[in-house]
């Protein structure tokens, strides 16, 4: 939701200079009074339903493992042997593991970890990748050309073996440095974002490239204004929009990448239970307590179809030049 | 129509500089590395410490970083991948032995979800917002929605535990022979490969679907239509062919993700490729096969893309005159 305020906030920003490009003229004389932008996108994302519906299951997903720990007080870590492999059931309602640990307070609990995994970073994919391009689509000449290399040499990086080979490599470190949880943490985070800032880079460099020859930008330039304002108050709120979507698809790309390390038993340690993590302890059961897969897997699909499909909506909420069917 | 040897020529030395550029990410990555790469060698109690330290000389372990990443290169180049600690062979033929199956894997799942997406994207294109094409985009939402390692599972689930049909370990050793070995090695492929091929299939009907979009629209294509040429003949030389431009470009992008999967999908159903040889590797700490594969799959995914630049300039000649 606070992302959703804050892609709002931007797209605010883009009033000024967006209005006159869109401006509808017919529809604009059929309206009694304006509204503003933010009201405009709101009122395009509403119309297309799936994206509303999808809010609306992701609002649920995250207000549920936010306050669901309170509410669901059994200790995620509580071992219990008389409740092994226990199916559903009134005193754990999405069953036990092999340790009789109650797996709806395990859900709930890396339901948070994998969510903030998923936001930070995508945080970190979208400052590199904003970064990254601007500075590019700024500078000519050989800036510009060994940028857009770096950018090409990454997306052509094999991504999953070379995220493997870092943590192989750098975890023991790192836990040692600051602590199991928080090493891990910092390292996939960092190491996930680090590998998805790319097509954001190209996105913010395209941008900027047809955004700095406009008008707009030439007058701004003509009124003295320096180039780190023509950049921060004229070009960049511009460039935003494509940013916004990309970055809503990279927390569920990034989602599925922590999960995807965690059921390789790569990522977080085995008593942080993270939603992949689950499903990786789960794989060997799979004949006689196949909820415990189920539970955990249904989780991150619905999750991540969410977010794809506000992805979808706020692409076509963004762009004012697409005609809605 | 022909394809010109020089611009094949130029995207191969273009692609070298790339292979160059990941060699140097992996060394630095390597280098950056706390403790020794070959520290169970050289920390191990039983080897005395002069031992030890003639390792290091032998490796050239302190020589300046430079020098140490052109003979890493050399050395990759040559073939000399190194000895695997855990599996007591060399390296490159471990590697060898185990490439074909990810290949067969990799392979087949992408020429399925290519049969899959080509035909659907392509129909739902030329009739946009009917059922159709709702039911389509529906399907493809949650089939990129859908991690590999979820659906790996499910088709285990249902497939192999509830209708028992298909095995979900792939062995190597099956003992039947004549057609049986080959019904049966089909049968334990299925199952990976439709994990591979869903997922893809998925993302790409999208692609097809709008690059199809956009041509559908264009001047030639109501000209094609005018002229009276049959509905079928207008799709299949008009449309498909100047809408599979943009399309080869996006699944060059997805090259480093299709082995992304690859990986997960070996893994859940024990295929013996290199993937789950990464991972095992990673489980037992065996550096050289874990840079050796690492290595193997970037070459794999800058030969892709290369063999992506080389389809695009047969598909749009203007490339390469461009």
């Amino acid at each position: 939701m606070r992302g959703l305020i804050r892609a709002l906030r931007w797209a605010n920003g883009m009033a000024t200079t967006l209005a006159p490009n869109s401006a509808d003229v017919v529809a604009e004389a059929a309206r009694p009074k304006p509204i503003s932008l933010a009201q405009d996108i709101w009122r395009r994302f509403k119309r297309h339903r799936l994206a509303l519906l999808g809010m609306i299951v992701l609002i649920v997903i995250v207000v549920g493992v936010i306050i669901g720990p309170w509410l669901w007080t059994v200790p995620i870590n509580e071992i219990d042997f008389g409740a092994r492999l226990k199916p559903p059931s009134a005193t754990h309602p999405f069953g036990t593991d092999d340790l009789g640990q109650d797996l709806l307070a395990r859900m709930l609990y890396g339901g948070r970890i994998s969510i903030a995994v998923g936001l930070a970073a995508m945080f970190i994919a979208i400052v590199v990748g904003t970064i990254v391009g601007a500075i590019a689509g700024m500078s000519r000449g050989i800036v510009d050309t060994a940028l857009m290399w770096l950018t090409d040499l990454f997306l052509s990086l094999p991504q999953l073996p070379l995220l493997l080979l870092i943590i192989y490599l750098f975890r023991d470190t790192l836990k040692k440095i600051v602590g199991p949880e928080v090493g891990v943490f910092v390292m996939v985070v960092v190491v996930i974002g680090g590998f998805r800032w790319m097509p954001v880079a190209r996105l913010v460099r395209a941008q900027f490239l047809s955004l700095r020859e406009k008008e707009f930008v030439e007058a701004a330039r003509a009124l003295g204004a320096s180039r780190t304002r023509q950049v921060a108050r004229h070009i960049l709120p511009n460039a935003l929009g494509p940013v916004i979507v990309a970055g809503t698809i990279d927390v569920a790309a990034a989602i599925i990448a922590e999960s995807t390390l965690s059921f390789l038993g790569l990522g977080f340690p085995p008593d942080i239970p993270t939603w992949g993590r689950m499903l990786f302890d789960a794989k060997d059961y799979l004949d006689i307590a196949p909820y415990w897969a189920l539970f955990p897997g249904m989780l991150i699909f619905l999750t991540v179809l969410s977010i794809n499909y506000i992805g979808d909506g706020l692409r076509d909420a963004l762009d004012p030049r697409r005609v809605m069917g | 129509m022909t394809l010109s040897g020089t611009y094949v020529l130029r995207r191969v030395l273009i692609a070298l500089p790339s292979l160059l550029g990941i060699s140097l990410v992996l060394f630095t990555v390597l280098a950056l590395a706390p403790g020794d790469p070959f520290g169970d060698i050289v920390s191990n109690p039983n080897i005395p410490a002069e031992v030890a330290a003639n390792l290091r000389i032998k490796f050239g372990m302190d020589d300046p970083v430079m020098v140490r990443y052109f003979r890493w290169l050399f050395a990759m180049l040559h073939g000399d991948w190194g000895f695997s600690f855990a599996s007591r062979i060399d390296v490159d033929t471990l590697i060898l032995q185990r490439l074909p199956t990810t290949l067969l894997v990799v392979g087949s799942s992408q020429i399925l979800a290519l049969l899959i997406a080509l035909p659907v994207g392509v129909y739902a294109a030329t009739r946009p917002y009917s059922l159709f094409d709702q039911i389509a985009n529906t399907l493809t939402f949650i089939g990129f929605s859908l991690p590999t390692f979820f659906t790996g599972l499910m088709l285990i689930l249902v497939f192999s535990i509830q209708l028992d049909w298909l095995p979900f370990v792939y062995r190597s050793d099956i003992t039947s022979t004549g057609w049986h070995f080959y019904w049966d090695h089909f049968k334990q492929t299925i199952m990976p490969v439709m994990v591979l091929a869903l997922f893809q299939a998925a993302s790409w009907t999208r692609y097809v679907r709008s690059a199809a979009l956009d041509v559908v629209k264009l001047d030639y294509v109501t000209t094609a239509r005018s002229k009276g040429l049959k509905e079928r003949v207008v799709v299949l030389k008009h449309v498909v062919r100047n809408a599979m431009i943009p399309v080869v470009t996006l699944v060059a992008l997805q090259v480093p993700a299709i082995f992304g999967g690859a990986i997960v999908t070996e893994q859940i159903f024990r295929v013996p490729g290199i993937g789950s040889l990464l991972i095992s590797a990673i489980l037992a700490n065996d550096t050289p096969v874990i840079m050796a594969v690492t290595f193997v799959f970037s070459c794999l995914v800058i030969s892709f893309n290369l063999l992506a630049d080389i389809l695009y300039a047969w598909l749009d000649p203007r490339i390469a005159l461009g």
